[in-house]
């Protein structure tokens, strides 16, 4: 950016600004990334396989219960799922954020340990807890009570078990929103608050709430469009149980013999659904200024909770005991155990599924390879991407900054699945082909990913006042500038945030990597997705912690570098 | 309209299914038998790996692929393992795709190798072993794939939940309520040994039976290895099906499983390889083939695998029901080809998933 401010004459407020034709290519990259696979999913979904024009995959999608039904599931699904993540999540982000709660460092690191795990290896980790015979929890349960051999407390192969153990991996995203939000209130209003006689609940309930209620919004939604569209474990829990949702119906769609126009179809409404809501946020948003940090603000000041401290911690505890402890604690007994359903003993250890993946399993290395070089790719790309187009469409920089932030978030309603076929559809031929490379699925995870990272910096460029930006304006830099020397160190945490976000996003990704991966681009999720399906619990165990470490040792490197600031948002004028 | 070319392709390969029996009277003799030779190995090392796609349960396949190494070191094999169903879609979304990635392919499903033939894509290749010690019907007449193994898709149960006396003899027995909510049953939409014995069971017994055992609350897993691990784990007492191999391999290792073949006869499932025409490493591809039906290789599946073998060298190991003292469901690919697609849709809208 000094290069093009270099020539610049002192003194003009004006030189030649780059930035416009700058910001336009990466509109334009964006709109080839979603448009072209959203097109041909389009295309397909209303031609017949002679290419015809015809409405029958719509009317079989409204007729046929083999679809309706998958889709009443779903909306059941994402709602509880959504509730119950903002349930649980804001109390914990008010508690960590605003209280003197103690240990909150560990509860963070812990709420980031069930956001860094893939919710289909959560998945796989409440089936050996809680599958109603051999699952460890009810093993428990009929030791201590004697019940009888079929007898069991709670059985994860069902609709509530579905339920809660996609909860269990979604309220991160809304403890992340509400956190950082709770993190960037400035204590300003609460001390006018308190000046004026409110007493701490009430400043709570006048102020800190409902500058917290955009964040808190803003994560129901994120967490109802991810459970909405989440694969892995409904395919993991509910095929067994013997029901569909929309997106196993969809992967099904797609089993030979392929019907890509019926999945095409049966994705639009999940795409109008997303519209709708997205649309109802704004609506909702848009009325209020929620601009909290300005060029001066004061420190947060921690409410004191007195005697609850304690309850209030094992609250938080409790709720991570069934994201982590008791997951994790399953997937290390597995990946020792001969059989997994067996109690912890001398006869029943054993060193084989270790020794399997990492020294006869042809496919780990590879995997490992391949995962890792995506994963940091796409949230090195993907964050530049989401970065500019926040800025573009929070600054209304460009005509048609709308339709670029529709487009940012439009592929959060996507089906990774479906993103898939459109990709595959879109580079199989000339002048793209792209299939059987690592480039289609770094396409594929940038385009799932953005929403995440463009909700995430979004929210925070929100929350810094452009006067800045205009002061360095006025100053005579242009926007690039303005974005590159003002903007994004404020936004430091928030890039930062966003990075991680992907670099997870991508790890835990599964539904688009299983329609684009050839033998050469296999990635680590769809490994364990195949050892899922052959039951090869040992295996899946080994490599899901395997996949962890390396992404808790990333995710702590990004994090510790200097200069590069914390996970905790540094607070400007702080 | 390249999306256009992906749908009719498939369209094709399902409407071609329905027509002409390929297998008409072989016009030529089988092609000559192909030695090992050292230039083969030596071409092959200098290709350096081979791709291999096969549904034969991983830790058995990857024990094969590291005989195959200790022997031809400086040739590593690469497992790609899934259920058949899955190894066809995807080696058909590359091949639509024009990507040649697999050099030798294992299906559990012998009607896939009679598609892949017919589209042309296969490079016939005789080992000695087949032309020796394979019996003419598991060698295809114009050499393009063999019979690499064969299993049963059996009942069985876990001793610990089921006691010998209470538990099923036939397939019929399954649909007494007692047993609702305690089978499981793995998926012909992703394993081709369960698409096999699902034409069979149909054949033989008619959907009827589908539809009484899908009222069973049935718990439905995917490959046709995972009932077994299922048994083994305790989960459900009785499997419906799954591969014999798995089940054995499960007992051998001390596990309380134990196998009943059904009264009305127990499914077979013969599972053929080949190697493709534009195979990435084709020499390597060759010599893999040979290994794969060589004695040495033959008696690991069996002895390690469990499998059963066709090479008339290779002994069955003791404790094992010999196959002729079993009753066996006809197998016949071709008819499992045409109706591939109807098991498919019946089955699913039985079992709803």
């Amino acid at each position: 950016m000094t290069t093009i401010a270099a020539p610049l004459p002192r003194g003009r407020p004006r030189g030649i600004d780059l930035s416009r034709p700058v910001m336009l290519g990466l509109a334009a990259v964006l709109c080839v990334l979603i448009v072209l696979p959203v097109s041909q999913l389009a295309w397909h979904a209303v031609v017949d396989r002679d290419g015809a024009p015809t409405l029958e995959n719509f009317r079989r999608l409204w007729s046929d219960p083999a679809f309706v039904e998958p889709m009443l599931t779903t909306l059941t699904l994402a709602t509880s799922v959504s509730v119950a993540c903002c349930v649980v999540a804001a109390p914990i982000g008010w508690l960590v954020a605003r209280t003197d709660l103690p240990f909150t460092g560990v509860v963070r690191a812990l709420v980031m340990a069930s956001f860094v795990t893939p919710p289909f290896l959560g998945a796989v980790a409440w089936e050996i807890l809680a599958a109603p015979n051999s699952g460890l929890l009810n093993q428990w349960y009929r030791s201590l009570t004697g019940a009888g051999t079929d007898e069991y407390l709670v059985n994860v192969y069902s609709m509530g078990g579905l339920i809660f153990v996609i909860a269990c991996y979604t309220f991160p995203y809304v403890f992340v929103l509400v956190s950082n939000a709770l993190d960037r209130i400035p204590s300003d209003l609460e001390d006018a608050s308190a000046i004026l006689g409110g007493r701490t609940w009430r400043t709570a309930a006048r102020i800190t709430i409902p500058l917290a209620l955009p964040a808190l919004l803003a994560g129901g939604l994120v967490a109802f469009l991810q459970a909405m569209i989440l694969f892995g474990s409904p395919a993991i829990l509910a095929l067994p149980a013997g029901f569909h949702t929309m997106t196993t119906k969809i992967w099904s769609l797609f089993q030979y013999p392929p019907k890509p126009g019926l999945a095409a179809a049966a994705a639009l409404p999940l795409l109008l659904i997303t519209i709708v809501l997205l649309r109802g946020q704004q609506w909702l948003m848009g009325r209020r200024g929620y601009t909290v940090v300005g060029g001066r603000s004061g420190r947060p000041r921690p409410t004191a909770l007195g005697l609850l401290r304690w309850p209030a911690l094992g609250l938080c505890l409790a709720v991570l005991a069934c994201s982590v402890f008791l997951p994790y604690g399953a997937l290390v007994k597995t990946a020792f155990s001969r059989v997994p359903s067996q109690p912890v003993s001398f006869d029943n250890l054993t060193l084989q599924h270790v020794r399997f993946v990492l020294f006869e399993f042809s496919g780990t290395r590879l995997a490992l390879q391949n995962t890792f070089l995506l994963g940091v790719l796409s949230a090195t790309l993907g964050t530049g991407l989401a970065l500019v187009v926040a800025y573009l469409s929070g600054r209304r920089a460009v005509p048609g900054h709308r339709t670029l932030a529709f487009l940012a978030t439009a592929p959060v309603s996507i089906p990774g699945i479906v993103l898939g076929v459109g990709l595959f559809l879109s580079y199989t031929r000339p002048p793209f082909v792209l299939y059987g490379t690592l480039w289609i699925l770094l396409i594929a995870y940038i385009t799932i990913e953005l929403p995440a990272a463009y909700q995430q910096l979004q929210s925070a460029l929100k929350a810094v006042h452009p006067e800045l930006e205009e002061a360095s304006r006025i100053l005579g830099a242009t926007r690039l500038q303005a974005l590159g020397h003002v903007t994004a160190p404020l936004l430091r945490s928030g890039v930062i945030a966003a990075w991680c976000f992907v670099f997870i996003g991508t790890m835990r990704e599964l539904s688009a990597a299983i329609m684009l991966f050839t033998a050469d681009t296999k990635v680590i999720s769809v490994v364990i997705f195949d050892l899922n399906e052959s039951g090869d619990l040992g295996a899946i165990s080994v490599l899901g912690i395997a996949m962890l470490l390396i992404t808790f040792a990333v995710v702590l490197l990004v994090n510790r570098i200097p200069g590069l600031g914390g996970w905790r948002p540094a607070r400007p004028g702080g | 309209m390249h999306g256009t070319k992906f749908t009719r392709r498939s369209f094709l390969l399902a409407s071609s299914a329905l027509g002409i029996s390929v297998l008409a009277a072989p016009l030529a003799a089988l092609p000559a038998a192909a030695p090992v030779t050292p230039q083969l190995i030596e071409a092959a090392k200098k290709e350096g790996k081979i791709v291999w796609y096969t549904s034969v349960d991983l830790p058995l396949a990857q024990k094969v692929a590291q005989a195959f190494e200790a022997k031809y070191p400086g040739v590593s094999v690469r497992v790609e393992r899934t259920g058949a169903e899955r190894v066809f879609q995807r080696i058909g979304q590359e091949y639509s795709a024009k990507i040649h990635a697999v050099d030798a392919v294992n299906s559990s499903d012998a009607a896939h190798l009679l598609v892949w033939k017919r589209e042309g894509i296969l490079a016939p290749y005789v080992t000695e072993d087949m032309a020796k010690n394979y019996p003419p019907e598991h060698v295809d007449p114009d050499g393009m794939f063999a019979s690499f193994r064969a299993t049963l898709s059996p009942i069985a149960y876990n001793t610990k939940l089921v006691d010998a006396g209470e538990a099923p003899k036939s397939f019929k027995d399954l649909l007494d309520p007692k047993w609702s909510g305690k089978l499981v049953k793995s998926h012909p939409g992703y394993s081709g040994s369960t698409l096999t014995a699902t034409f069979q069971t149909a054949r033989d017994l008619g959907w009827s039976y589908f539809e009484a055992l899908s009222k069973q609350k049935v718990m439905q897993v995917q490959s046709a290895t995972e009932p077994p691990k299922k048994l083994s784990l305790g989960e459900r007492a009785v499997a419906v099906d799954g591969v014999e191999y798995v089940f054995l391999q499960l007992i051998e290792k001390g596990n309380p499983i134990a196998i009943v073949y059904p009264s009305e006869g127990t499914p077979l499932v013969v599972g053929p390889s080949a190697i493709f025409k534009n195979a990435p490493n084709p020499n390597a591809a060759r010599l893999f083939h040979s290994f794969l039906f060589s004695r040495e290789c033959q008696q690991l599946i069996v002895d390690a695998g469990g499998l059963r073998s066709f090479h008339k060298e290779v002994k069955d190991k003791e404790g094992r029901t010999p196959l002729a003292k079993i009753k066996l469901m006809k197998e016949d690919a071709e008819a499992v080809e045409k109706q591939v697609e109807e098991i498919k849709s019946k089955y699913t809208r039985l079992f709803k998933v």
